[in-house]
């Protein structure tokens, strides 16, 4: 999948992909897409709770190896 | 509108530490307007200097130790430091945030944190010893935001 930007966040755990997430999407434009990695388990509901939330879409979710990477584009 | 979430702090412990400010960032992450009101023992998560934060096994049964331990042993001299020193290193072994980083992240994210007046006086504190960005005031200050709320927590 195409992404405008990537944050490894492997090896953080709760709540911290979130918050480097939040800050992270700060830099992109509205529409644009945040690849996000990280092995914390919880983040997958997480990730799943913070866009459905806050109004960015989450295009997608892998797992793969225990990393989880989640696709996001930022609202408009 | 956004949601508003209100906190009052109350406990100066290391592991005590560690719920207003993972809430209050992550709210903060949900776009919510948060305050925190920090008060008797929780007023000293807003000291310049949190390294000296501990955790203590008395009369805390459910810490999880390495080894089984009589309560009378956790009382000893120097127990404290080392239950501090592990669990600080198991926090950093699993990549859990500092109380530094979490409050920082606090800050930059607009959180309002309000140190209790009546703590600083009533434990003989000055104010230079608090870090810079914070507001003081009392009871009536906190319920000017927690009136308006959706979520209030005392912690």
């Amino acid at each position: 999948m195409q992404f405008d930007k990537e944050l490894d966040a492997r090896g953080l755990n709760c709540p911290l992909p979130i918050l480097r997430t939040k800050k992270a999407l700060a830099d992109l434009q509205g529409g644009e897409v945040l690849k996000v990695v990280a092995t914390d388990a919880g983040s997958v509901k997480d990730f799943q709770a913070f866009c459905r939330q806050t109004g960015h879409a989450l295009l997608a979710n892998e797992e793969g190896d225990g990393v989880y990477t989640f696709y996001l584009k930022k609202r408009a | 509108m956004a949601k508003k979430l209100a906190i009052i702090a109350s406990k100066g412990t290391l592991d005590w530490a560690y719920p207003p400010f993972i809430l209050a960032s992550t709210a903060a992450a949900l776009d919510y307007e948060v305050s925190i009101f920090f008060t008797f023992y929780g007023l000293t998560l807003l000291k310049k200097d949190v390294s000296d934060l501990k955790v203590t096994p008395l009369a805390n049964p459910a810490m999880p130790m390495p080894i089984p331990m009589p309560t009378l042993v956790q009382a000893l001299p120097g127990m404290e430091s080392m239950a501090t020193l592990m669990m600080k290193h198991k926090m950093r072994s699993k990549g859990v945030a500092s109380i530094e980083e979490l409050r920082s992240t606090c800050l930059e994210s607009g959180v309002r944190l309000i140190g209790c007046e009546m703590t600083i006086d009533l434990f003989d504190f000055r104010r230079e010893e608090f870090i810079e960005g914070i507001e003081f005031g009392g009871a009536a200050t906190f319920f000017e935001f927690a009136g308006e709320a959706d979520v209030s927590l005392f912690i």
